[in-house]
């Protein structure tokens, strides 16, 4: 059969999500963010909520966020999304909140945020791209960078000894009683792409259902910032950020 | 029948803002302000208005949550004292730059530092030039009762959604602390859902089908657009100081020198003006109410008629910067002023005003 | 000649030549340009060989801009029998 006689709209299996709109993303070529943007976009459209969908957009590289995915956004201060959130969330109990937010913004400058408002238990789902480098700045370290990893505030390495410890936030948020969901996915094959989309479903529905904090991290790649191409990127963080970064569920309640 | 209450200035805002109909409060105890997230807590309004009272994990969470309820259409409000307010900075600027309604409270204490915590009015510069980074000003009222931090509660906020510009009651440790009656203003039901809706067609509430994405950013990377947005920051201005300027007068009309002070002070100077006017010394008071828009044109009609004008205040020499831009060197001004803390009464007053105007 | 159970679109206005796609596919259906561009530069993906799809959509679940569309036929299983 001829591919022409396929492509026929009964027979559409995959497409752009509706909400994902035209705008061409100013990611870089293979970025994860893109994909993960994908995903949330067909979340709310799956799901029908973006008349109750309000997203809180970080600083970082995904600050135009709100540029992409055709919902209600906040664009937040650096690292104070979930403070934001958690105010959008508290006077508006009847909308699904989430947060948008990377390794700087949610580790470092934004962790007091962060851990106070996942201690509180607000129902807030926070989505947190770990890239392991500050992309929007130019790959200087994150708080999650890896030991020895060269950034441009590391050109000869992370050294712990300077720098301290690629931080676990994850692991710390699992700990805290007021999260009821904290998972750590991956977008580099389909088959974690999927897992992610079902992780990010859960977490809305977590806010929607006031269960308390969820928190979807998706171990990224940046390829710019780790200064290879998207492919060798993917195979770079399989080998270098799994084994400080295991994917898996850390707390499901 | 009035409600006559007694109470702090501080409890007063607490109480205004459950009448009022605020929606959300998010706070971080500091001295001498504390009393309002105490009072809140208190009062439990989750039970009867259904406002939100949040004790935040810092000032910089609080200023936050301001700008994250705001976005939303909603009434919402924090309080502080000088170090805290500092701190918040950076979030009143996103506030500002939002073009949201908000009200913050600063309830001043002695700086700089941790400083003290007993009563200032050093904040001044802070709260009426911008205080953050950017071109951007919020209304400042500055009461000098616990009646006045009663009332302005509901003032700022109507302002604040008039102009959808963020506003902030400039008080002093004295106001915020002293016991005074008070009639509270008549309770109110918060807004319902369509009423914001109609008020605020650009809140972020999830969108409906009906419309665009409603998005609350305050970045823009076209330098053109930005200027753009600059203009109209600067236009609202523009039109608050056209429209609001707020100041009491006392004893101006027959006086021979003014003094000019702002809160708490502004009672002492009165006493002054009474006891110099024992004397024959005809002294007058400018009490501005709104710190900005600054009273301007009061100030400067007032310097054509009188040999000079004394500015009191609990700082350095802040207003007075102020006083003299619209004086225009007319006639000399003088400042008088107590540091870290301390109240001067009203002999002392005088005795500076003598001392500059009469020797 | 294989018989196709899918097709796909590519935006290629939207692609940026990422390379993910054509990695990602089982069929080896998808290569990027080797000369052409589009309007912004970049080398964008394409149906090498169109026969061999089978409709899974591995490449438009990974593509980060949301630049394929993939199609399949009814009652076929994505399977590569």
């Amino acid at each position: 059969m001829d591919n022409n006689e396929i492509i026929r709209p009964e027979n559409l299996v995959c497409a752009k999500p509706r909400l994902l709109n035209d705008n061409n993303m100013h990611y870089c070529p293979g970025c994860s963010h893109g994909v993960v943007h994908k995903l949330i976009a067909e979340v709310i459209e799956e799901m029908g909520i973006e008349h109750i969908a309000i997203g809180v957009a970080p600083v970082g590289c995904a600050v135009f966020a709100y540029n992409y995915i055709d919902i209600d956004w906040i664009e937040a201060s650096h690292g104070r999304a979930p403070a934001v959130a958690t105010a959008a969330k508290r006077l508006n109990p009847g909308k699904m909140v989430f947060t948008y937010q990377g390794d700087g913004d949610l580790a470092a400058i934004g962790t007091a945020e962060t851990i106070h408002a996942a201690n509180r238990g607000e129902n807030i789902a926070i989505i947190f791209i770990n890239n392991a480098i500050y992309g929007m700045t130019g790959g200087q370290m994150a708080p999650t960078t890896l030991e020895g990893m060269k950034t441009a505030t590391t050109p000869y390495g992370r050294r712990v000894d300077l720098n301290g410890y690629p931080l676990k936030i994850t692991e710390l948020l699992a700990q805290l009683p007021g999260t009821c969901y904290v998972t750590r996915q991956s977008v580099h094959t389909p088959a974690s792409v999927r897992k992610t989309k079902a992780a990010i479903r859960k977490a809305f529905e977590n806010s929607m259902a006031q269960r308390g904090t969820s928190v979807v991290e998706i171990v990224s790649t940046c390829n710019s910032g780790w200064k290879m191409s998207p492919a060798k990127a993917n195979e770079w963080m399989v080998e270098n950020m799994f084994p400080a970064y295991p994917p898996g569920e850390l707390k499901n309640e | 029948m009035e409600d006559i209450r007694l109470m702090k200035g501080n409890e007063a805002i607490a109480h205004a803002a459950v009448r009022y109909g605020v929606d959300g409060y998010f706070g971080y105890p500091i001295t001498p302000q504390s009393e309002v997230l105490e009072t809140l807590e208190e009062l439990m309004p989750w039970e009867t208005t259904g406002m939100v009272v949040l004790q935040a994990e810092s000032e910089v969470a609080a200023i936050n949550m301001v700008y994250g309820g705001a976005a939303t259409g909603k009434a919402v409000m924090t309080s502080s004292s000088s170090p805290g307010v500092s701190l918040m900075q950076e979030g009143m600027s996103y506030i500002a730059a939002g073009e949201l309604p908000a009200l913050v409270v600063n309830v001043m204490r002695g700086g700089p530092g941790l400083g003290t915590i007993h009563p200032s009015q050093a904040d001044y510069f802070q709260a009426t030039k911008g205080g953050g980074h950017g071109d951007y000003h919020f209304i400042v009222l500055a009461p000098a009762t616990v009646q006045e931090m009663a009332d302005f509660v509901g003032l700022g906020f109507d302002l604040a959604f008039k102009y959808r510009t963020p506003a902030m009651i400039l008080a002093d440790g004295i106001v915020g602390q002293m016991m005074e009656k008070v009639v509270l203003p008549p309770a109110r039901p918060r807004r319902t859902e369509a009423e914001i809706a109609e008020q605020c067609p650009w809140a972020v509430t999830g969108r409906p089908e009906w419309r665009k994405p409603n998005v609350m950013t305050t970045l823009e990377l076209d330098s053109y657009k930005m200027e753009e947005n600059n203009r109209r920051y600067q236009a609202t201005y523009d039109l608050i100081r056209a429209n609001e300027v707020r100041y009491k007068e006392y004893y101006t009309d027959d006086a021979e020198y003014i003094f000019v002070a702002f809160g708490s002070i502004a009672r002492i100077c009165l006493k002054a003006i009474e006891e110099a006017r024992e004397k024959g010394i005809k002294v007058g008071l400018v009490r501005p109410v709104t710190l900005w828009p600054f009273p301007v044109d009061v100030i400067s009609g007032l310097s054509r008629k009188v040999k000079g004008m004394m500015v009191v205040e609990l700082n350095a020499g802040q207003m007075i910067e102020d006083v003299r831009m619209a004086v225009e060197g007319r006639v000399p001004v003088r400042h008088y002023g107590r540091l870290g803390g301390i109240v001067p009464n009203p002999q002392e007053v005088i005795e500076a005003f003598e001392a500059e105007f009469l020797k | 000649m294989a018989k196709a159970k899918g097709a796909v679109e590519v935006n290629a206005e939207r692609c940026k030549g990422c390379n993910l796609c054509v990695i990602a596919c089982p069929c080896s259906v998808l290569g990027l340009q080797p000369k052409e561009v589009n309007n912004r530069g970049y080398h964008f993906a394409y149906t090498v060989n169109p026969q061999a799809c089978i409709g899974c959509a591995a490449c438009a679940t990974v593509c980060p801009d949301g630049c394929i569309a993939v199609y399949r036929l009814k009652a076929v299983s994505p399977s590569n029998d």
